[in-house]
């Protein structure tokens, strides 16, 4: 009987030992928020791991509402987010926070049609598919864009995330900057008000529901429709060439976008030749006076490895790491947080 | 009695000093009532949380929250009635589907299956009970809606396509479809309860019913289902419980469209659903809010159809004049 407890509390001993020593020797970053990018933060924080073994990271990927609102009350080192935060969430902060552009993705329009011709489509047109304008696949307007492409006499079905997402921000984003009439009608954010169509969760739900039906019409990240080999449309830009999506279609768009200084930019529809138009950034968020200088201090050296070498592994990922000039503007904001 | 109760690891010697057990009657009551009352805490903590981080939303809708089919994050405007009807639609459908085929599951195994039979069937249907949510929804889009859109769906359009329930067209995920995969969740939880509900009826009451010249159906019918008419309907009220607040294989499969319609081939929504799909991007206060709120109206949506299914449940059992063995 004694023995047995004698060994039982020996061993919790141990365990506990266990858990506190490598905190001692490691100083653990906490952090919080986006989904959509948490692969290549994942990727990041492990491949650091080996350039600074006395730092761990720890990131929760709860989504963007759950990364602004635990930075704002500090239960984190930084928060993630895949849209700027509003000003009115901002006025809540009990200091400066910096936004920290990481990498861009896009969002392709996906399409289940027979056999499955190559599409153009401009912004007022998507914006009336997605409004529920246009009912019918051999619409005069999708025949005008697609000359010599036989369009089927069939409803158009819509497919839009249920879930919210930074996917359904940006979409929206580009739609209420291209369409007067979204705009009004329906704005955007990470969840709104769909005027048609069938709600569906996650990437995986979208698509499920864009190959199974024939004439439905979606939205899914790039990163996605590359890895599933999912039909895309090609979209007509600001500078009026018709783009494919790309890895390198979204850094070109990064570049030319107009990007103010505090980095809580929209890059929809930028001008440039090369520019895919339904893109956006997605962010850390930080103090500029991190409540523990030391672990802001490590915080620092982090963001500036993610800007240099972490930027060389986004493509590999499915996403569009950051233009050079862009690059150096946030490393030089970067260099004003106070380690 | 006492001399009976002995804990693993003590000595037998120990349990014979019955000084010692005294305590143990009044010690075990009151643990066992401290445990009851954990429980009865907390349904009143969340009841607390769900209530108490909804205030913004509640002070902003009030009641019309409830009566309001707007569900709008862009304009921070919300209500809750699409949500409430999808729930009780969906929930009611799988009832109507889970509750003829488990009781007759249940009754096959108990009565009339070989026993060779019953326990490979048994451990078949509490199988099913393992299945995660979230895989039976990846089933439900990838294998059951398809099918359904193919098959089911224009078979029943054709045959009863008369009636506003089945007009429409086929997107494949609807209000149905969610019913059916909420119909599937629940069918092991109540075919197991069920079985161990006739399993307990006495076998005398058989054997009296045979006595009178019985057929096999009227022995069923007269001693076992009257007898077992209550546990019955409680199995079937866990099954409602957990169909009222399943969450991620309906969100799947049920379209996701916070819209009242008629027919069962139309989108719906669940309160469920809404929360899981829209909780963790929710940037506004209000609409965090919101969210809460529906958490809180599911909560009491919960109690309320529960509490009427007993109400009906002992109405049910009153009119019965069978006499309990």
């Amino acid at each position: 009987m004694k023995s047995k407890r004698t060994l039982i509390l020996a061993l919790l001993g141990l365990a506990l030992a266990a858990l506190v020593v490598p905190a001692q020797a490691q100083m653990l970053i906490n952090g919080a928020g986006a989904t959509f990018p948490y692969p290549i933060y994942s990727k990041w924080f492990d491949e650091y791991a080996k350039v600074d073994p006395s730092v761990r990271f720890n990131y929760q990927s709860i989504g963007s509402g759950g990364g602004q609102k635990q930075i704002l009350s500090q239960t984190v080192d930084f928060g993630a987010s895949d849209g700027p935060m509003s000003d009115a969430n901002l006025a809540k902060a009990p200091g400066r926070i910096f936004h920290i552009p990481t990498v861009a993705g896009a969002v392709v329009i996906t399409y289940n049609l027979p056999g499955n011709p190559q599409l153009k489509l401009d912004g007022p047109t998507i914006a009336d598919l997605f409004l529920g304008r246009i009912t019918r696949w051999n619409d005069r307007r999708l025949a005008r864009l697609n000359p010599g492409v036989r369009l089927p006499n069939m409803d158009v079905i819509v497919a839009h995330r249920s879930d919210g997402s930074g996917t359904t921000f940006i979409f929206t984003d580009y739609l209420s900057n291209i369409s007067p009439a979204w705009k009004s009608e329906v704005g955007n954010g990470t969840s709104v008000q769909w005027p048609s169509g069938l709600g569906a969760k996650g990437n995986e739900g979208v698509a499920g529901q864009v190959k199974q039906l024939e004439g439905t019409v979606g939205y899914v990240e790039l990163a996605y429709a590359h890895q599933n080999q999912l039909p895309f449309a090609e979209v007509k830009n600001l500078d009026g060439h018709f783009i494919t999506p790309s890895i390198e279609t979204v850094t070109a768009a990064l570049a030319t976008a107009h990007i103010p200084d505090d980095f809580r930019f929209s890059m929809v529809n930028p001008p440039g030749e090369k520019a895919y138009p339904i893109a956006g950034a997605t962010w850390l968020l930080v103090y500029q006076k991190p409540m523990d200088p030391a672990k802001g201090k490590k915080l620092v050296e982090f963001l500036k490895w993610a800007m240099t070498e972490g930027q060389k592994m986004a493509p590999a990922l499915d996403y569009a790491p950051l233009p050079d000039n862009l690059r150096q503007r946030v490393l030089q904001r970067i260099a004003g947080i106070q380690g | 009695m006492n001399g009976t109760i002995a804990l693993p690891g003590e000595s037998k010697a120990a349990a014979a000093r019955i000084g010692k057990w005294r305590l143990g009657d009044p010690l075990f009551k009151w643990l066992t009532l401290a445990m009851a009352l954990v429980v009865v805490a907390l349904i009143v903590i969340i009841g607390f949380v769900l209530f108490h981080w909804s205030a913004l939303a509640r002070h902003k809708f009030g009641w019309g929250f409830l009566v309001s089919s707007e569900w709008n994050p862009v304009e921070d405007r919300y209500g809750a009635l699409p949500f409430i009807y999808g729930t009780l639609v969906s929930s009611f459908l799988a009832l109507v589907i889970a509750v003829p085929l488990s009781l007759a599951t249940a009754l096959f195994l108990t009565e009339l299956a070989p026993r060779w039979l019953r326990q490979p069937l048994t451990v078949l249907i509490e199988l099913l009970a393992a299945v995660p949510s979230v895989i039976l929804g990846l089933w439900g889009i990838f294998v059951m809606v398809p099918w359904l859109r193919m098959h089911l769906f224009p078979a029943l359009r054709s045959a009863f396509g008369f009636l506003p329930l089945f007009k429409g067209p086929l997107y494949g995920v609807c209000m149905l479809a969610g019913g059916i995969i909420v119909a599937i969740m629940i069918l092991p939880i109540i075919t197991s309860v069920s079985r161990e509900i006739l399993r307990s009826v006495p076998n005398l009451q058989r054997e009296a019913a045979y006595a009178l010249g019985a057929t096999r159906w009227e022995a069923i019918r007269v001693a076992v289902l009257s007898h077992a008419r209550k546990g019955l309907f409680g199995a079937v009220i866990l099954g409602l419980g957990r169909a009222l607040g399943e969450t991620m294989a309906v969100t799947m499969v049920i379209g996701n469209r916070p819209e009242i319609a008629l027919s069962l081939f139309a989108p719906g929504y669940t309160m469920a659903s809404v929360i899981a799909n829209e909780f963790a991007e929710a940037t506004t206060d209000v609409y965090l809010h919101a969210l809460f709120e529906i958490g809180l109206v599911l909560l009491g949506v919960t109690l309320i159809v529960n509490a009427l299914a007993r109400i009906l449940m002992n109405a049910m059992a009153g009119a019965n004049v069978t006499r309990r063995a």
